[in-house]
């Protein structure tokens, strides 16, 4: 570093190049990426097109021996009695579609609300940002979806502090609504994620807009919501993908009832596959799920050219 | 905002003061009861197991128990079967433990090989490691329990750990995040004293990894705590149940008698504490670590 007797730019550039020359190698880059490779290939590229292949087979698992051959290639059969004798999975693709278009939009406004209710120097908003993320926290368990299951019984909480008595999970019309509450309640990680890019949004834009008289509402749909398009983007691509895998809440809250108004895709993946055995239907199902959730971001990214704004250049590094 | 003038009709006219404290009030009031409401339902779950059965559901809406039923905990941990909580507890801190060190620790060392290392094909290896991130369990579920059945594995941890060998998506991208922020002045010193790749890594990047590694094993640790489906496929006999697994297994027993509620809530309670102890004592990481993947992804 003290080499002063060369020209400080050709030091800089001379060890640019080199350090440059020294960064690229493709044996070293390989070998401290190879646990990801290796698992790569091994627990997602394989596993993906052998559930393709198994998607055209009546592959189970009962005692048969997947090496030894004890299957037959079905051809389309699969799909063809997925998508024209399965009642029960129309009714599944349904019931995600509905879970998806309710709980993912409602979660994020939730989030949004209460991070703009949050985004504020007063004291102890610290204490109700841990307060408001506790769920959030616990929600994935099976305790807490568990408790969930309790406080909708017919003489649960929830009936108690309404004066109704709503037998929520009998009621086709109500049963789903149990659900997408209990993802609403976990608006955690979204609303944390909103926080952190309205405190980007400056200042003195409000104050810009109240001199000119701009009033809340309007402040509102013209700086903070363009300013946080590319965030709601964001937590709409993540929130989305997820909400098409959602399991544990559906396995334990509802099962699915009644009349398969709640069974969600990947709950009906899971009856097929590892309650009924039937592990080639199973895959062409899982297959479809993933074509869907391709579909569905491709669209999300595609549409994000006509609604998301990005800042220029500046913010970014 | 100051200048905005305060209605007349009401009649009563306040100081900026007083409406400034009037303001603080009412924010107060209502973004604390809002927050009550959020965390009511688990302070409910909280305080059923306390309660005896009965009172439970006589006094459904109340979060004071009548009186403190600590036997609930010590029935609940008696488990079913014959087989205790402690089996139960053991199994989900071998999950846990050894899947959150699985993860964090190969994710570190992927990322830096993303993160400062060039090599061919470079570009092609990080879009498709990104594009796992969206790719539904279930389209790998079903294949690779056929895998793990195929070599003898099922009923054992070797399903839920090895492939977390290989690190995960979310977590490389984010200590790549991390990497790129730190300065490359102190690699190419190192390199021109000598230092390889792998010492770069060892000396002079993982030291500065600490936050972003407590972030990833914090989130690690919570996920694989609450992970079901794994479990419910991989661990059939109740020995290896983890908690999660045991929880579901102990409230569905039904059969003769009335169902222990109370019990079934105090273990319900219980399964929530480890997670709950890292969210209090690491808040700023988890917060930090939200806000931050999230704004660059």
């Amino acid at each position: 570093m003290s080499n002063s007797a060369l020209p400080a730019t050709l030091v800089g550039s001379k060890r640019r190049v080199r350090a440059r020359h020294w960064r690229h190698s493709n044996l070293a880059g390989y070998l401290f990426i190879s646990p990801w490779l290796i698992g790569y290939l091994l627990f997602a590229l394989m596993p993906i097109l052998a559930s393709l292949m198994l998607s055209f087979t009546n592959y189970d698992v009962l005692g048969h021996n997947i090496l030894r051959g004890d299957w037959d290639f079905v051809g389309l059969d699969n799909f063809e009695k997925m998508f024209y004798h399965d009642y029960r999975y129309w009714k599944s693709v349904k019931a995600t579609l509905n879970y998806v278009v309710f709980a993912v939009p409602l979660r994020l406004m939730f989030a949004l609300a209460v991070a703009m209710l949050l985004n504020t120097k007063r004291h102890g908003v610290y204490f109700y940002r841990a307060a408001y993320y506790t769920p959030s926290v616990v929600g994935g368990s099976v305790a807490v979806a568990l408790m969930w299951r309790e406080i909708f019984q017919r003489d649960g909480l929830v009936n108690n502090i309404l004066g109704t008595e709503i037998y929520w999970f009998g009621n086709p019309d109500y049963a789903m609504w149990v659900l997408v509450t209990l993802a609403v309640w976990q608006f955690g990680s979204p609303m944390l994620v909103f926080l952190a890019g309205l405190r980007q949004i400056p200042q003195d834009m409000y104050e810009a807009a109240s001199i000119d008289g701009a009033n809340f509402f309007q402040r509102f749909w013209r700086i903070t919501i363009p300013l946080l398009t590319p965030i709601i983007f964001f937590n709409l691509v993540m929130q989305t993908i997820n909400g098409f895998q959602q399991f544990t809440q559906a396995f334990i809250v509802t099962g699915g009832r009644p009349l398969d108004r709640t069974l969600l895709y990947p709950l009906y993946v899971y009856n097929r596959g590892f309650v009924s055995f039937q592990m080639g239907y199973a895959s062409a199902m899982a297959w479809v799920l993933l074509v869907t959730i391709a579909f569905f971001t491709l669209i999300l990214f595609a549409s994000s050219r006509l609604w998301v704004y990005y800042q220029g250049d500046e913010g970014k590094s | 905002m100051t200048t905005k003038a305060i209605p007349k009709s009401t009649g009563i006219t306040l100081t900026r003061r007083q409406r400034r404290l009037l303001n603080a009030v009412l924010y107060h009031f209502f973004v604390g009861l809002v927050g009550i409401a959020m965390v009511y339902p688990i302070l409910w779950m909280v305080s059923a197991s306390f309660k005896e059965t009965a009172d439970i559901w006589q006094n459904i809406s109340s979060i004071w128990p009548k009186s403190l039923h600590l036997e609930n905990y010590s029935n609940g941990w008696k488990g079913f079967g014959g087989i205790s909580f402690t089996t139960f507890y053991k199994n989900s801190f071998i999950y846990s433990g050894f899947g959150t060190l699985f993860q964090v620790a190969s994710s570190a060392v992927v990322a830096y090989g993303f993160a400062r290392i060039e090599f061919s094909g470079k570009r092609i290896c990080f879009a498709l490691m990104l594009s796992t991130m969206m790719l539904p369990d279930q389209v790998r579920m079903i294949p690779q329990y056929i895998l793990f059945n195929e070599l003898g594995w099922v009923n054992s941890f070797a399903p839920l750990l090895v492939p977390r060998l290989g690190g995960a998506a979310f977590f490389i991208f984010m200590i790549i995040q991390f990497i790129r922020g730190i300065p490359t002045e102190l690699d190419e010193a190192a390199m021109i004293d000598g230092c390889g790749k792998a010492g770069i890594f060892f000396r002079i990047i993982l030291p500065q990894l600490t936050p972003a590694m407590i972030t990833a094993a914090i989130f690690s640790f919570y996920w694989t705590w609450d992970d079901f489906m794994t479990p419910l496929i991989y661990l059939n006999s109740p020995k290896m149940y983890t908690v999660s697994v045991a929880l579901r297994a102990f409230s569905d027993r039904g059969g003769g008698g009335a169902t222990d509620w109370g019990a079934i809530f105090a273990m319900s309670t219980l399964s929530l504490l480890p997670v709950f102890i890292i969210f209090v004592a690491f808040q700023r990481y988890l917060v930090e670590g939200i806000s931050t993947t999230g704004l660059k992804g």
